[in-house]
């Protein structure tokens, strides 16, 4: 057999499925006797509801039930939750305001769901939508994270003030100042984080299913998180307890943090299924899912680094204002704050940093997480000023970044982290030599013989994944804890069954989960399946985001499949009559040290199940499960070059080289993880090049809410990427792996923008860096290059 | 009502269905063909790509009614029963998919693409993938499995 442990680059066990069409996502599932629901939504940016006649759309055909936020409210379903509380620096809670499933006095966004429409058939649902008359009484909006706060905005919710949720601060403002004070070099940036659209490809949806002889639930759901959604279902909306409760989240179509949240639709279907006596079931059209899955991003951002006269960084000053949306959804309070501020020291030994946020309500689609949620937009801002410190004082940008590397482990940054181990250099090293970063000058001058502006951009991200040790989260604010779980069974004939709570929509996990079995017990990858995204399978789980499911569920599996030798061991010594002390584990085998004795792992499992000759004591049956927490976060780092060249007669840029070279600790599947950061790769290009979510500032109407007006990245917009690893294995987990699947997303923005500046000798450009931005930026720029 | 009659996977079907049903609804809901899905409401995204008469289209800009006599295959009727599709095959070998969600739409374009063009370059076959969105991969290893078929010459 061939190796298929820990390193081998198997193909993915779970291909088959999808690749003959038999994928099962959630509006696949038959569910017999199903009606269908439509959401009637908001027109408006804000508005203050005045009526709803529903009595049309009872009389339409097929229709079962319009139900409004009034009947909610009287059935005393709860507001959806954001479920992480951040202080301001004044030690005042954040300024929440409820969240109902279903609005009923007012709107706060286009798109904001006032009734659900149940009928027959989803076209009758459909029609019936439209009949629903809803009687607004319109107000004005606020759409910008920067006017949010002027005084005279429009103001969303009574409970914020200002709009302003909350004024946070992390780091020692004393100490930045004074840096600064004596600091040599200044070098300051305004920035802008663009909006974004997470669209993943499989919309949203879910199927909800009421049992009333038992009261319980089935909700089929697109899911990261299935026993979070239960929870919050469960203990915070109120729906049913947990036991009443099961929640699937089987086949899911991408996530990069939209399926994480708990939102109105499937809390509704539920609430609706259990009203109206029949399975409910909803899948969002894509113009729904721009207008209603949560948004990335969306940063205003002043920065300010101080330098000594040795281009050493002294000190580091961020003002950034985020934009939160019309409601604070499931976790977008701990964004902007401890995944963002917390990064900003970068790969950098910087001594001084304060760091100001404040997070604002405005009349727009509610932001949270979206891949690398904040982590990319501290990359941004670090490593968009490195490029302009090293542009003002002179200097390559690679030696200035050289020169502030942290050297030594573990370090202890000024914002909260401590980084267990790195290389930095070498991962800087192996990306120029890969890029020919040393030959570039020649390949300018090559360029500009054909009218073309070339340029090139580093980027060295850092990133905290592996999220996160629960009592150290739980001092910042977090709700839950984030750990996870893991049950390994084996079956009496040697196959093995490993439930986990990590969820996966893409990543792989029935396969490299299984080799990690396969690494340990050297049984086929075939032999080994993987149970997830049914909490009446796996007792519970804090499912997948953060890039946490290699670090942290992959270690609680580690952890059961230790406990699971141990007992095997102990079994395999009295089979073999030997000391426990001189068995080992060896490529599928028990083996007694030094002799020819051995017993094959499934013949250890047999003899658990039969039970007939167990040690004294022991208890039938091979089957253990742990709860791991991490020690720490891991620490991902990397650096990543772009190459551009923009014709400066039209402004198009093109990525001619995007090299990557990142350290994400032990690889368990070279193959899944390069799939992992070309993705990523993707959308962070998408986010320089091409994708810009925005708002009509008078009217606050989505502008971009189709794939006609909101540029996704197509194939023709990428080039095949250059990607290498270097290793340093994370230390405070058994495994040693960090996380691979953000990365992509969080280092290449920085380097295509820095690119395109260094092409076009500017300080500041926007994303995406359009065609239309990019020849502006070229004609106001005096640096000769671009004068052509 | 329309009567829709159509050979779907080389299996003759005929059913009644309402007007507007898009050919996406008719396999989907009323033939229970799962495997083609519905990614967008505006033709961009791809995922709903099958194969009327040989020739890749949407299903979703499509009426049933307008497929009726025709031959359509679906991913379902791709693979010789437990024998793959050269392109399955590639995309399995070449891991291009992730969350699999595009995967059908992709694997009956780059079928279509291999027929009309047997050996594409890499601009011409990322050019071809113009009418599919995959958020996953990065295209990267979707478009060297097109490559490798291509360059197998299995592709037909």
């Amino acid at each position: 057999m061939a190796h298929q442990g820990i390193g081998a680059r198997v193909p993915r066990k779970e291909d088959r499925r999808f690749i003959t069409g038999q994928g099962n996502y959630t509006d696949d599932i038959p569910v017999k006797n199903a009606a269908h629901a439509e959401f009637v939504r908001s027109p408006h940016a804000h508005a203050r509801i005045v009526r709803v006649d529903a009595s049309a759309a009872l009389g339409a055909p097929g229709v079962i039930g319009v139900l409004t936020g009034a009947e909610l409210a009287n059935d005393k379903v709860g507001s959806l939750i954001c479920g992480w509380m951040i202080h301001s620096k004044d030690g005042s809670p954040m300024r929440a305001a409820p969240y109902a499933p279903l609005a009923r006095d007012a709107v706060k966004y286009v798109g904001n769901a006032v009734a659900i429409v149940v009928a027959e058939t989803k076209n009758q649902a459909r029609d019936a939508a439209e009949l629903v008359q809803v009687e607004y009484e319109e107000l004005p909006a606020v759409v910008d994270p920067a006017a949010a706060q002027a005084s005279g905005a429009p103001q969303i919710h009574a409970e914020a003030p200002n709009n302003t949720i909350y004024e946070w601060a992390l780091g020692d403002k004393g100490a930045v100042d004074r840096a600064f004070a004596g600091a040599a070099h200044h070098v300051g940036l305004d920035l802008i984080n663009n909006r974004l659209v997470p669209n993943a490809i499989e919309p949203r949806a879910a199927t909800a299913i009421y049992d009333r002889a038992e009261g319980r639930f089935t909700l089929y759901t697109t899911s990261q998180n299935p026993h979070v959604t239960r929870l919050v279902l469960s203990a915070f909306i109120g729906l049913a307890p947990e036991h009443k409760l099961r929640v699937v989240a089987p086949d899911v179509g991408g996530g990069f943090g939209s399926k994480i949240f708990i939102y109105p639709e499937e809390t509704v279907c539920m609430w609706a299924a259990r009203r109206l006596g029949m399975p409910v079931r909803w899948t969002a059209d894509r113009r729904e899912s721009f207008l209603t899955d949560a948004h990335g991003r969306d940063h205003v951002t002043h920065a300010e680094m101080a330098l000594d006269a040795n281009h050493k960084i002294v000190g580091l000053r961020v003002k950034t204002i985020a934009n939160l949306g019309a409601y604070m959804s499931t976790f977008s309070s701990s964004v902007p704050t401890y995944l963002y501020a917390t990064l900003l020291s970068g790969q950098y030994d910087i001594p001084a940093i304060y760091a100001e946020v404040d997070a604002v309500y405005t009349n727009t689609t509610p932001v949270d997480a979206y891949r690398g949620a904040g982590r990319p937009e501290a990359t941004f801002v670090v490593e968009r000023l490195m490029d302009v410190a090293a542009s003002r004082l002179g200097i390559d940008a690679a030696e200035i970044r050289r020169k502030n590397f942290i050297r030594s482990f573990p370090h202890q940054t000024p914002v909260i982290m401590s980084y267990d181990t790195g290389d930095y250099e070498a991962s800087l090293n192996a990306a120029l030599s890969a890029a020919r970063y040393a030959e570039f000058p020649a390949r300018r001058i090559e360029a500009r013989g054909r009218g073309k502006l070339r340029g090139i951009g580093l980027a060295c991200y850092i990133e905290a994944c592996g999220i996160a040790p629960s009592q150290a989260v739980g001092s910042l604010g977090a709700g839950v804890g984030l750990w996870e779980s893991a049950e390994v069974r084996v079956n009496p004939v040697g196959t093995i069954e490993v439930l986990t709570g990590s969820h996966s929509h893409g990543q792989g996990h029935e396969t490299t989960f299984a080799q990690l079995v396969a690494e340990r017990f050297g049984v086929p990858i075939d032999q080994v399946s993987i149970v997830h995204g049914d909490t009446d399978k796996v007792q519970f789980g804090m499912g997948t985001y953060g890039s946490r499911s290699g670090a942290v569920g992959m270690s609680a599996i580690n952890k059961a499949l230790e406990r699971v030798e141990a007992k095997a061991k102990r079994i395999a010594a009295h089979l073999m009559e030997a000391a426990e002390s001189d068995v080992e584990l060896k490529g599928g085998e028990f083996v007694v040290v030094g002799t020819d004795k051995r017993i094959v792992f499934a013949n250890v499992a047999l003899a658990a199940y039969t039970a007939h000759n167990l040690p004294p004591g022991t208890e039938p049956g091979l089957k253990e499960g742990a709860f791991y927490d991490p020690q720490n976060f891991t620490f991902p780092a990397g650096t990543y070059v772009c190459e551009v060249e923009v014709d400066p007669k039209t402004g198009g840029v093109e990525i001619v080289q995007f090299t990557a070279a990142d350290d994400f600790g032990t690889i368990v599947n070279p193959m899944i993880v390069e799939g992992q950061v070309h993705g990523g790769l993707a959308q962070g290009i998408g986010q320089a090049l091409l994708e810009g979510c925005t708002y009509d500032k008078a009217s606050g109407q989505l502008v971009t809410a189709t794939f006609m007006d909101y540029a996704m990245p197509r194939a023709s917009d990428l080039v095949s990427f250059n990607v290498s690893t270097t290793v340093t294995p994370c230390k405070t987990n058994p495994l040693g792996i960090k996380g691979c699947g953000e990365a992509g997303a969080i280092g290449s923005p920085a380097a295509v923008i820095n690119a395109i500046a260094n092409a076009l000798g500017v300080e500041r450009l926007d994303m995406p860096a359009t065609a239309q931005r990019v020849w502006q930026a070229a004609r106001a720029s005096r640096a000769p290059i671009a004068a052509e | 009502m329309a009567q829709i009659n159509v050979k779907v996977n080389g299996r003759a079907v005929s059913r009644q269905v309402e007007d507007r049903t898009l050919l996406v609804e008719f396999l989907r809901e009323t033939l229970g063909l799962t495997g083609t899905h519905v990614g967008c409401d505006t033709g961009q995204c791809g995922a709903c790509v099958v194969h009327l008469n040989g020739r890749a289209i949407k299903s979703c800009t499509m009426m049933a009614a307008q497929a009726s006599g025709a031959e359509i295959t679906t991913i379902e009727g791709l693979a010789t029963g437990d024998e793959l599709h050269p392109m399955q095959a590639a995309f399995h070998q070449h891991h291009a998919l992730q969350c699999g969600f595009c995967t059908p739409g992709m694997i009956m374009t780059a079928v279509d693409l291999l027929r009309r063009i047997p050996h594409p370059d890499e601009a011409t076959i990322r050019a071809s993938l113009d009418g599919n969105l995959c958020r996953c991969t990065g295209y990267h290893n979707i478009v060297k499995a097109i490559a490798a078929v291509a360059h197998s010459g299995a592709g037909a």
